[in-house]
């Protein structure tokens, strides 16, 4: 049954269609279109994972044309892995109520969920596809879906939509003309068939031109600092779903383009020793981008911006993953893309209860509300505890495998970063902690706040739960899920 | 050195179209201008696509009585591939003059300084409540956050 390798991207591409006519009946209805689809998504994901992680990998022949000629969706343990995450993180969005979600109750036709869904569908598209130009265009679709859920985040969020369009339009342009290059010196735009053919030419000027500005475009696409620019209006403007989907798995499509990408058809170009110095970049940008966002982290007074230059941190982390490139390094960062994608929207999910219940977004007024949301502020005080890495949470271990690889290879500056991070994230999360475990009610909002509504806690629940598993059975998913992965990519 | 150039002027031809364009959507500070240059530079990726796939001497990709030398046809990709982008590249700019029809109805300009400037008199959480919310209820007052945020300041930087 190779259907498995296109079946998690179908439901979402339907549900995006039958909700925008669900939603031209009844807005619930919507809703409802959208849990059916992305639950659908996830069970068929799930079940690609376990396939292919004891079967090996699936190819779907789109349309019946076989490759190199057609294109070609491919299910390795790889996408199958991002796929779920992206259809977890989804189910939970559109489950969370959406007047908390998206700031708005919608009308009759307002194509809110479609957009999800369509956003959704990209993020999957980009996941499976096993087609270089296939990918860019399921890159564009995501961002355009992008662009119209940031704009929903009022007068601010329109301006921050507007320069993420601009941003982004030219990171998948530069994306774009490298895969031009690819072409006319491979002749073919399947991802397996090139890795055949560019070992040869691996040195020549086209081939390392095309992964200058395919890693560029991709880069900008993930936020990688210093092309992060879009990325903290973009996350902090948007409604707190929103957000929670951008900052969980939408930038974390550019990072899984990013590994395919370079190791997967670029291969011995790219992790061989000459060549551009592309790994020792995205190495020392990625820490250059831990520190810049940590730093800027603690000094944000509102919950969402503090949350979106702590994402800026967060993708540094996976850009020093990268830039490692060796099988412990990359465990590390595709841990923490699992990682960071249920501790953040977790974050942002409770930020928006926050605001649903009490309309606070500033911390310093956030005193005391731990007593009034017992429930919600444990979920958060757990994914923060992950976020600054105590054990046996799931934060810590993609720390622990990137200091590991770090000190493997000899790069101690690595690994002092990633622990003095940690520090500036507890710094940042004390802060938060004080206001809203220590301190008594100040505010008349908070004094009279409640816990938020029973599908906010259970998101809520359901991520910080997760938190504690991966953390927990962790030794397991590297066993067998992520350590296969790691092999696959550099071995 | 002429030879080269004289082979080359297409790619030069690419190269300051996308120079340009990136110049127009990085320095320019007016928002029409800025999606003039984002049209400028995905059309230079265009013209370098349909240059790649430039053949003398061929035709179309149908095969006819002369033959199946592939140096006879054009290869078809790239344009099948463009007309794809384009394809996007509409959607793209379709979105793009949506916002800024969004962004000119609330501030009256279309200059980024001005709207900036704008913005950042408008606290965080209030102008949701305004543009989205039909009932503004128990939100941040219009003071909050002011002070505290150290982010405001960097609002600005390099875009």
């Amino acid at each position: 049954m190779s259907q498995i390798a296109v079946l998690p991207l179908l439901p979402l591409l339907f549900g995006a269609v039958i909700a925008v006519l669900a939603g031209l009946w009844n807005a619930r209805a919507a809703q409802g279109v959208a849990i059916v689809a992305t639950a659908a998504s996830l069970a068929a994901s799930l079940t690609g994972l376990v396939r292919v992680t004891t079967d090996g990998a699936v190819t779907y022949a789109l349309g019946g044309w076989p490759p190199p000629i057609g294109i070609e969706y491919v299910l390795d343990p790889l996408s199958a892995f991002m796929a779920s995450i992206v259809a977890l993180i989804g189910l939970l969005v559109v489950i969370y109520p959406v007047d908390a979600a998206f700031d708005i109750r919608p009308g009759r036709g307002v194509p809110l969920y479609a957009l999800v869904l369509l956003l959704l569908t990209g993020l999957m598209g980009v996941m499976l596809s096993g087609d270089l130009f296939h990918l860019f265009v399921f890159l564009e679709i995501y961002a355009i879906a992008t662009y119209g859920l940031v704009s929903l985040g009022g007068a601010k969020g329109v301006f921050a939509s507007f320069r993420y369009l601009l941003f982004g339009t030219v990171g998948s342009g530069l994306y774009l003309l490298g895969v031009g290059f690819l072409y006319f010196s491979t002749g073919t735009l399947n991802m397996a068939d090139m890795a055949g053919t560019l070992p040869e030419i691996a040195g020549s000027p086209t081939v390392l031109g095309a992964m200058a500005l395919i890693v560029t475009g991709l880069a900008l696409k993930m936020a990688l600092f210093p092309l992060h620019v879009w990325l903290p209006d973009a996350h902090s403007f948007s409604p707190p779903g929103v957000a929670a989907l951008l900052a969980a798995v939408q930038v974390k499509a550019g990072a899984y383009a990013l590994i395919r990408i370079l190791f997967d058809v670029f291969g011995p170009a790219y992790t061989g020793s000459d060549g551009l110095p592309v790994s020792a970049a995205l190495l020392w940008f990625g820490l250059a981008g831990v520190i810049y966002g940590s730093w800027l982290a603690t000094r944000q007074a509102d919950i969402k911006r503090l949350l979106a230059y702590s994402t800026v941190a967060q993708l540094g982390y996976i850009g020093v993953g990268i830039g490692l490139a060796t099988r412990i390094a990359l465990i590390g960062a595709v841990l923490h893309v699992l990682n960071h994608a249920v501790m953040k929207s977790g974050l942002f999910l409770v930020a928006g209860g926050i605001i649903q219940r009490t309309g606070l977004k500033s911390i310093p007024r956030f005193a005391g509300l731990g007593k009034r949301m017992p429930v919600t502020m444990t979920g958060f005080a757990i994914a923060a505890l992950s976020m600054v890495g105590i054990p046996p949470l799931a934060g810590f271990w993609s720390k622990f495998y990137l200091v590991w690889a770090a000190v493997d290879v000899g790069n101690w500056v690595t690994a002092v970063v990633i622990v003095a991070s940690s520090m500036l994230t507890l710094v940042y999360f004390l802060r938060l902690f004080e206001q809203i475990f220590v301190l008594e009610p100040r505010e008349a909002v908070v004094a009279d706040a409640t816990e938020p509504s029973g599908r906010v806690i259970g998101t809520v629940s359901v991520l910080a739960a997760s938190i504690v598993l991966i953390g927990v059975f962790n030794v397991v998913l590297v066993r067998h899920v992520v350590g296969p992965i790691a092999d696959a990519a550099v071995g | 050195m002429i030879e080269v150039l004289a082979d080359r002027y297409v790619y030069l031809f690419v190269l300051a179209l996308l120079a340009i364009g990136l110049y127009g959507v990085l320095a320019k500070t007016d928002l029409v201008k800025k999606v003039i240059g984002l049209v400028i530079f995905t059309t230079a990726i265009y013209l370098f696509f349909i240059h790649g796939s430039l053949q003398e001497d061929a035709t179309a990709p149908v095969i006819d009585e002369r033959g199946t030398d592939p140096a006879l046809y054009v290869d078809p990709l790239p344009h099948l591939l463009i007309l794809t982008a384009i394809v996007v590249g509409v959607g793209i700019l379709g979105v793009a003059l949506a916002l800024l029809v969004r962004l000119y109805r609330t501030h009256g300009t279309m200059d980024e300084g001005l709207i900036v400037q704008h913005l950042s008199g408008i606290e965080p959480g209030v102008e949701d409540t305004a543009a989205t919310d039909p009932e503004p209820g128990d939100r941040d007052p219009p003071d909050d956050g002011r002070g505290h945020d150290g982010g405001h300041g960097h609002d600005g930087d390099g875009a």
